[in-house]
């Protein structure tokens, strides 16, 4: 049976390119970068590579460049990192209600100490508002953490501008790029950003490593306690095999990202137009002016999102959902509630991301397939025969 | 096999895949709904009766996977039986009809049970019928039941 995987915002796999460039890392290429003898110098010199091409991808300087085990580490270390670095100043920080919980627990974390958290609304697009950031903002405030682009419904928030925002008020703006990475280019000078986090595993690379960019002059104390590593920055001998294959993605990312935006963006396209020209009463969620490329975050009107992605997993379509009944927590989505979506149609929305191995006979055996499926759960929904006839 | 949600058995697999008695039943003599789109799971099992019997159920729910196989097991056990004995039938005779449902799951199984005892509800409303297993029932109030939990809005 046919395979279409379309969740690339969950999870991508890794390039044959970066794992041929990783292998070496686990055996021969063994040496610890602290070492001071050939292999270890090697590795020392490698590692360097890899920070170097991820701060090319972003148009930072090599030792802005901070390698961590993953996005949320990132995230936790940016955002306590700053809350440590500046108490001083001011125990408030502005975030928004659609963060990753990497971010938003985070902050909660720092509430249960007294620090204040402000949770920006966004609208019914996703987007959050600049006259509300502004407002927002006292003199206690030490951090404004506004993601780059939406994991569930792909908004790309106004970064340039929230970057202005921070500089005119002189507090330190920091933006979760885990998903942007990649799929929107990135200068970190000229959108004023001072922090932001990556990870490898959404841009084609291996689990368990991410990056944060640390603008020079912007000083965080240390997540980890341990040897000099990272500048003294972040202790923990380095995990050479991730990082390697984050600088090979970073690099293929770099050279890439134009075709990759233009043919993720034309099947998600493609795609959205096929399903809401074969199946009535589909919505979108979120902004289609400004969002990432590959995303397309539906709304099946009617049906419930845990069973539509049983029955498309069942036919080899790989997405994901909002829906409270497909998560270990039973919670709907606190993005699709923060865009103030009533929670039924929170319950029928899916989540679906091409990305760079989809085709086209991909999505239209996927489109084939979804309009069988919504039609056999729509014939035994009790609330579809209410809204049509009703 | 492509079945990757590990999190269902095979038997509630089948029943979500190919649920028996899903649809309309044509002039039911009574319909019990429980739950709301609002909380993501809803049931309708709607029912024939003679002489006390329950000739035909089907069903129609909006819900995740258990409760699609909830209602397919449920309309299963309820066909054939007493309206004493369909309401004997709790959410634990469903679940053990499944052959078990992850925890967070047993939700499903108690919109089910409630689906079926408003059915049968709605035909003694209807016919005037007192029964046993429906003293003191009231299906405008909030199902109470420990196992449920509450839908957070």
């Amino acid at each position: 049976m046919r395979q279409v995987y379309l969740d690339y915002s969950a999870t991508t796999p890794v390039k044959k390119e970066v794992m041929e460039e990783m292998l070496p890392y686990f055996s021969e290429k063994f040496g610890n970068p602290s070492s001071l003898y050939g292999i270890g110098l090697n590795a020392k010199s490698d590692l360097n590579q890899a920070r170097a091409r991820v701060a090319k991808l972003i148009g930072a300087e090599e030792r802005e460049i901070y390698f961590t085990s993953c996005g949320t580490e990132a995230d936790n270390w940016a955002v306590i990192g700053t809350a440590r670095a500046k108490k001083a100043k001011g125990n408030h920080i502005i975030t928004s209600k659609i963060e990753h919980h990497a971010l938003l627990h985070s902050c909660e974390f720092l509430e249960k100490e007294g620090f204040e958290v402000t949770y920006l609304d966004v609208d019914s697009k996703g987007l959050i508002s600049l006259v509300d950031l502004e407002n927002a903002i006292t003199d206690k405030t030490i951090l404004i953490s506004i993601m780059f682009a939406n994991n569930e419904i792909g908004t790309i928030q106004p970064i340039k501008e929230i970057g202005e925002i921070a500089k005119k008020h002189g507090i330190w703006f920091h933006t979760d790029a885990v998903q942007a990475l990649y799929n929107v280019p990135i200068h970190v000078k000229e959108l004023g950003i001072d922090m932001m986090s990556m990870s490898a595993h959404k841009i084609y690379g291996p689990k368990g490593v991410g990056a944060l960019y640390i603008k020079k002059g912007v000083v965080i104390p240390s997540f980890m306690n341990g040897g000099a590593q990272e500048n003294k920055r972040r202790a923990g001998t380095e995990n050479m095999p991730g990082i390697i294959g984050l600088g090979k993605a970073a690099e293929l990312a770099e050279a890439n990202m134009g075709d990759h935006i233009k043919h993720v963006s034309e099947l998600r396209d493609y795609f959205a137009e096929q399903i809401l020209s074969k199946i009535p009463e589909v919505e979108i969620n979120g902004s289609m002016e400004h969002r990432l490329p590959g995303n397309i975050n539906f709304i099946f009107n009617y049906i419930e999102g845990e069973s539509l992605l049983l029955l498309m997993d069942a036919k080899g379509i790989f997405a994901s959902t909002g829906s409270a009944c497909s998560s270990a927590s039973l919670t709907p989505s606190h993005v699709l509630k923060a865009l103030k979506l009533p929670y039924e149609k929170i319950h029928s929305s899916i989540r679906f991301t091409t990305g760079d191995d989809t085709s086209r006979e991909d999505i239209d055996y996927a489109v084939e397939e979804i309009v069988k499926i919504v039609e056999k759960l729509r014939a035994i929904s009790p609330i579809y025969k209410q809204s049509t006839k009703g | 096999m492509v079945i990757s949600m590990a999190m269902y058995n095979d038997k509630v697999m089948e029943h979500f895949m190919h649920p028996h008695n899903a649809g309309d039943l044509e002039n039911p003599d009574a319909v019990g709904n429980h739950g709301s789109p609002v909380c993501g799971d809803m049931m309708q099992i709607a029912i024939k009766v003679k002489d006390n019997v329950i000739t035909d159920a089907k069903f129609k729910t909006f819900g995740c996977g258990s409760a699609i196989a909830s209602s397919s097991v449920a309309t299963d056990m309820i066909i054939g039986k007493t309206l004493d004995e369909a309401l004997s039938y709790t959410n634990q005779t469903f679940i053990d009809e499944l052959g078990g449902l992850p925890g967070p799951k047993v939700h499903c199984s108690v919109l089910a049970e409630s689906a079926v005892k408003n059915a049968i509800w709605d035909y003694a409303q209807k016919h005037g019928l007192e029964l046993e297993g429906l003293k003191g029932y009231d299906p405008t109030k909030e199902f109470e039941h420990e196992e449920e939990e509450e839908c957070e809005v």
